[in-house]
Parts: structure tokens; C-alpha cells; sequence
């Protein structure tokens, strides 16, 4: 290091809004559903050598139904919640008026475009200037909902975030039974019992190669089924 | 609900409670008198469950007749909700499990709610099965149809139909009383009883005097002599407590109470076999977290209905 220590200049703007900034109907609307899906999923939430922490993370789950995201949202205590978004799919969730009212304003989820993908704008790139130094993020490595309810193979985008920014705590979740309470395809959900668990946190090791990380954190995912 | 009767069975249980739990933390606090702690800790557990059970019946006596009706479907829902969730399924049950859940549970509990005993003793047994039947057919997946549909049916006949018989009778009508007094609260407060002390019977004459399993496959602890105790004991309980359930003589108080007995250990039983088939233990650590209402109610289903056709038997003559 020729230069003293000084705080790497990173490309960071500040986050969109603060997470109480929204408005009063948006926040009852949140908790309302927060409520009612952790109701309707009968969710057990467990922690398994882990802790809920305000600080900024990624929770990397695997996905079977829509009510992943809001379920893992919801599961987590109100100040961590307040702290994180979701990653959605912009081609699902801006259509209509009020799913792209529940993404934006109800669940301040991050909207990633899907199908206009370009190196200069990766969606990691934009994840991480959304996130500032503060807010954590949940993502699903897969990608799209597994139809069978196995675990798929994962993208590299965790692995780039990962490298990007390896000081933020990587989270594996596991979800189960989510599937068959809403799954692919289905609209009206039944109300049988889930479980959410919650791993500990990790971290890309020093040189490791994306395949073997992304190895490593699939198997941190699927060691909570049990 | 002034009425002495009632007030003499709430007490009574109430200080058999309070003996029982001051006797549990007694064992508790000096763990060297010889005692299984693990034994300890278990009827301190259910003792606690007990206080729960006691205190929510109370509550809901207080609130009335409906009340309660709509506790024990709630309490029905949730048992569905862990039997469903136990069985595996394919996704095309999920449109019929969708109505059975929102649509066929609540109607049949409007039903008992509105006292239509021509409707409810037949809406779920017969239009439940054919829906279940006709709405698995139609979504396509012909894959072990019978067993899939099946599964679905026992889990509506046994958790939502029997347990419904508990909420029933409040609606029983007893000659002299007024229909859903006193009366009718003691009768299911009778019923829960008999249930519970015949659920613990068993568990104390199978450790103490139990050598041969009805059947060791399914479950170890349940045995010949288990039942026998158990039958007997409620038998005689019910007996002592004639009084309480107002159209039993004494007799007649016995036999139900050895039925109760006899009918609560075989719903034990088979929520056994079904456990042991699925590879757990308790309904309650299928899903870390949830207290397991299936594993309380197991008896109760099994010995609701026939208590119910009891009491009109005796209360019709």
C-alpha cells in the first residue's frame, strides 16, 4: 500500500429513501401482510447458530412458492425487517397497479430486470449502489420457482455480490413446505404448516473459485432441510 | 351457570389442579427422591397443558354456546392443518384441499353451530368424500388416486366430523334442563374429563403393570393392561361423578366412562400408526415450534362421537 489507509472510494449513493420514510397506509399495509402470510403458512421461524442482526446482509434462499420472499420478510424481527428488500423479478412484479404498489412502496422490494441484462448495468452493480451501506437484501439464487420443490443449481450472482462487497454477511434460508401451501401455478393458497430456518452467516474465502462457492452455498441451503 | 352443580365440578377440578401442580414443582425443586426427572417434567408439562385446556374451556363457557362452537373449530382447523401437512400430497390435491379447508369445515360447523343434526351427521361423510373424489379426479393427476383421496377423507372425518361431536353436544337437549345450559357444558366438560383421565390411566397402569403391547410395531408404551386399567378407572370415575353429567344414572355413567376409555386408546393408536408410518414422533416436532394439537385431540376424536350418540340414547328415553 503506497497510500495510507484511507476508506476505499466505492461507488455508493446513498439509498433510495430511508425505510421509514414510507408512508403510514404503506407500513400498516406491510405488517398487515406480514401478518397474515405468516398466519396462513402456519411459519415456525428458527435461527440455527445464528442471530438476527441489524447488520447489512444478504439472505440467499431457495424458491418454490411466491410467498417466499414476504415470508422470509416477515420472519424477520421489525428492525431488521425495516432494514431489508427484497429482490424481485421486474417483468412479475411492475405489472398492474398493485403488485407494483406492493413491490415498490408496501415491500420496497429492489426490481431487477430480468430479460435486459447488460455488463454495464449488472444487476449486482445495481443491487449494491441500492443497498448504500445499510439496508440487507434477500435473493434467490435459483432464479425462478423450483416446480418439484428440489433445490436447483444457483446463479452467479450471489457470487459477485459476494466478491464485490465480502464484508457483508451472507445468510443461508431454507423454506419448507412453502410449496405445496402456494405453489407454481396456483393462486389460492392452503393453509398447511411451514418452516423457515435461518443459518449461519459466511462468506466468500479468499480465492475460491465461483463454482466451489456457489457449491458451498447451495449445500449451506439444503443442510437446514435436514 | 349459577347452578351448583356446575360450580362443584369447576371447583373440583380446579383443586385436583392446584394439589396436582404443587405436587409437580414439589418433585421438581427436590429431584432426590428417587424420581425419573424426565418423568416429572412430563407431567409437569401436561399439567400445564392442562391449566390451558381448563382455562380456555372457562372462557369460552362464559362466552356461550357459540362461542365455544367456533373454538372447536378452530381447534379442528389446526388439527386438519398437522394431519395434512403430515401426508404427503401431490399438487393436485391442492384445489380440493383448498375448498375442504375454507369451504367444507367452516359450512359443517355452521351446521353444528345452527344445531341441523340432519345436515351435519351427513354433509361431510357423503359430500365431503364425493367433492374430495370428483375435485382430485377432475384436477388430472390420476396417480394413486384412491390413496390420495383417502388420506384427504380420514383427515376430515377424523379431525374436523368426530370432533365436532364435542361441540355438539351442547346442543343435546336433556330432559328438565333448558337446551345449552349448565347442563349441556358439563356433559362436554365431562367428556374432556373422562378423555384426559383415561389418556393418563393408561400411561400410569401401562408403566406400572404393562408387559404385553397391543401391538409393538406401532407403539411400545400402549399395552393390554394399560387399556384394562385405564377402562376401569375412568369407569369408576365416571361413576363417582354421576352426578355431574345430567342424564346418566350411575350405571349407565360407568359404561360410558369404560367406552370413553376404550375409544379414546384406539384413537391413540391409530394416530400412532400413522406417525410410525410417516417417521415421527409427535405431530407437535413435525414442525418445530407448534405444541402438537393433533397429539391432544387424538383421543377426543375418537371418543367424542360415540359419548355424543351415548347421551341421546339415554337422554331420548
Amino acid at each position: 500500500m503506497l497510500y495510507p489507509a484511507e476508506p476505499m472510494p466505492v461507488d455508493v449513493a446513498p439509498p433510495r429513501r430511508a425505510a421509514t420514510g414510507r408512508s403510514a397506509v404503506c407500513r400498516a399495509a406491510g405488517l398487515t401482510l406480514a401478518a397474515l402470510a405468516r398466519l396462513l403458512s402456519g411459519a415456525s421461524v428458527r435461527w440455527i447458530a445464528s442471530q438476527p442482526d441489524t447488520c447489512q446482509r444478504v439472505y440467499f434462499a431457495n424458491h418454490t412458492s411466491h410467498l417466499d420472499a414476504l415470508l422470509i420478510w416477515s420472519s424477520l424481527p421489525q428492525p431488521v425487517r425495516e432494514l431489508t428488500r427484497p429482490v424481485a423479478a421486474k417483468d412479475y412484479w411492475s405489472r398492474g397497479v398493485l403488485r407494483r404498489w406492493l413491490a415498490e412502496e408496501v415491500f420496497d422490494a429492489l426490481l431487477i430486470d430480468r430479460t435486459d441484462i447488460k455488463v454495464h448495468q449488472s444487476p449486482v452493480d445495481l443491487m449494491l449502489r441500492e443497498i448504500g451501506s445499510t439496508r440487507s437484501l434477500i435473493v434467490f439464487p435459483e432464479g425462478s420457482r423450483s416446480v418439484t420443490g428440489d433445490l436447483g443449481e444457483f446463479k452467479s450472482g450471489l457470487y459477485y455480490l459476494a466478491k464485490k462487497r465480502p464484508d457483508i454477511e451472507l445468510v443461508p434460508v431454507h423454506i419448507d413446505n412453502l410449496n405445496r401451501i402456494l405453489p407454481r401455478g396456483e393462486f389460492l393458497p392452503v393453509p398447511l404448516l411451514s418452516c423457515i430456518s435461518f443459518g449461519p452467516p459466511m462468506w466468500l474465502e479468499h480465492g475460491e473459485a465461483k463454482v466451489d462457492f456457489l457449491a458451498r452455498a447451495r449445500k449451506a441451503v439444503q443442510a437446514l432441510k435436514e | 351457570m349459577n347452578d351448583i352443580r356446575t360450580i362443584a365440578l369447576i371447583a373440583g377440578v380446579l383443586l385436583l389442579l392446584t394439589v396436582a401442580t404443587a405436587v409437580g414443582q414439589f418433585l421438581a425443586r427436590h429431584p432426590d427422591r428417587g424420581l425419573d426427572p424426565a418423568a416429572v417434567n412430563a407431567f409437569n408439562l401436561r399439567l400445564r397443558g392442562w391449566w390451558i385446556i381448563c382455562t380456555v374451556l372457562a372462557a369460552a363457557f362464559w362466552l356461550g354456546t357459540t362461542t365455544t362452537v367456533v373454538l372447536c373449530g378452530l381447534v379442528s382447523f389446526w388439527a386438519l392443518r398437522e394431519f395434512i401437512t403430515l401426508t404427503p400430497t401431490r399438487k393436485g390435491d391442492h384445489r380440493a384441499l383448498f375448498w375442504v379447508f375454507f369451504l367444507f369445515t367452516p359450512l359443517h360447523y355452521v351446521l353444528v353451530a345452527y344445531d341441523r343434526y340432519d345436515l351435519f351427521s351427513v354433509f361431510l361423510p357423503l359430500y365431503g368424500t364425493l367433492f374430495v373424489l370428483a375435485r382430485v379426479a377432475m384436477a388430472g393427476d390420476y396417480k394413486r388416486f384412491l390413496e390420495r383421496t383417502a388420506k384427504i377423507q380420514a383427515g376430515l372425518v377424523v379431525c374436523v366430523y368426530c370432533l365436532s361431536f364435542a361441540a355438539a353436544l351442547l346442543h343435546v337437549p336433556i330432559r328438565g334442563q333448558e337446551p345449552g345450559s349448565g347442563a349441556n357444558f358439563r356433559l362436554l366438560f365431562f367428556l374432556i374429563l373422562l378423555v384426559q383421565f383415561a389418556d393418563c390411566m393408561q400411561y400410569v397402569w401401562s408403566r406400572m403393570a404393562g408387559r404385553r403391547p397391543v401391538a409393538p410395531e406401532v407403539s411400545s408404551t400402549r399395552t393390554w393392561e394399560g387399556l384394562l386399567g385405564s377402562a376401569t378407572s375412568t369407569a369408576l370415575l365416571a361413576a363417582v361423578l354421576w352426578w355431574a353429567a345430567p342424564p346418566f344414572e350411575p350405571w349407565q355413567a360407568a359404561l360410558v366412562g369404560f367406552v370413553v376409555a376404550v375409544m379414546g386408546f384406539a384413537g391413540g393408536m391409530t394416530m400412532s400408526a400413522i406417525k410410525r408410518d410417516r417417521g415421527v414422533k409427535d405431530y407437535g416436532t413435525l414442525v418445530v415450534g407448534h405444541g402438537g394439537v393433533l397429539d391432544r385431540v387424538d383421543s377426543m376424536c375418537f371418543a367424542a362421537p360415540v359419548f355424543y350418540h351415548l347421551t341421546v340414547l339415554v337422554a331420548g328415553q
